[in-house]
């Protein structure tokens, strides 16, 4: 017998209120991270040890600098919530469990604010 | 009641399985992941001291080039493309395909040896385009 609404059946939502969500964000970054991570191995393999004027000058490129935001933002997405599954799955003390899934949060934004800047920074002023 | 719960048998856990293919890329997917989520710091701190100037990007791409810095990246090289020759995996289960017990299996193989060839391939490449 099944309990439910025919409103929540419609929405599908479950008792979270998230749905599928997390599975989706994690297939769209997923997908997402295949050309730009292919990318990111073949400009790393490009300048690797290269000088750093020419580094610079490589990243200064509109479409290097926001392909590389692009990089960061969806690897970063796609590691804090496969992060979340992991501690979710391996740490059973609600305390340590919440504080891990809040420091995952802190280092994925830390990581990426300073990506970002880098990023930006080489872009605009070099 | 606690002590109720303790002395409550166990299913079998993971030591008691011989390990399979599937099942150590399946692992691996996930030690990998978590690697690589570490990983990101390297990325931050090449990308921060490239904008920091030559002269500290010259000392850090110096530290990444030494004997030890190229063994570290020539493992997240490796990591990262094993972790997304198993991402390609999954998603084709996503789509509804390879789920046939050979074929899976096949699939694990060609995971491992398809990332350790690509990863020499784009060292070999990267030290040939220099």
């Amino acid at each position: 017998m099944d309990m439910r609404t025919p409103l929540g059946k419609v929405r599908g939502l479950g008792s979270a209120k998230e749905g599928t969500d997390h599975f989706w964000r994690q297939r769209l970054t997923a997908v997402a991270n295949l050309p730009l991570l292919i990318f990111f191995v073949f400009f790393v393999a490009r300048y690797a040890g290269a000088p750093h004027a020419e580094v610079v000058a490589a990243l200064s490129n509109p479409f290097v600098a926001v392909i590389m935001a692009f990089v960061v933002t969806s690897a970063l997405v796609h590691m804090r919530i496969g992060m979340q599954v992991i501690i979710e799955d391996y740490v059973h003390a609600e305390g340590a469990k919440i504080a891990l899934l809040m420091l995952n949060t802190f280092f994925a934004i830390a990581i990426g604010g300073l990506c970002l800047f880098a990023i930006l920074k080489i872009a605009f002023a070099g | 009641m606690t002590n109720v719960t303790r002395s409550r048998p166990l299913s079998p856990h993971l030591q008691i399985y011989k390990p399979i293919p599937t099942m150590v890329m399946s692992i691996m997917h996930r030690i990998t992941g978590g690697a690589l989520y570490f990983g990101t710091i390297l990325v931050a701190w090449w990308l921060i001291a490239a904008a920091s100037g030559a002269a500290y990007y010259d000392w850090v791409s110096w530290l990444f080039g030494t004997l030890i810095g190229k063994v570290v990246l020539f493992g997240y090289t490796w990591v990262l493309i094993h972790h997304m020759l198993g991402g390609i995996r999954h998603l084709i289960w996503d789509l509804g395909y390879g789920y046939e017990k050979h074929f899976a299996t096949r699939m694990a193989k060609a995971t491992i040896i398809g990332s350790a060839t690509l990863t020499l391939v784009i060292w070999i490449v990267g030290y040939l385009v220099r």
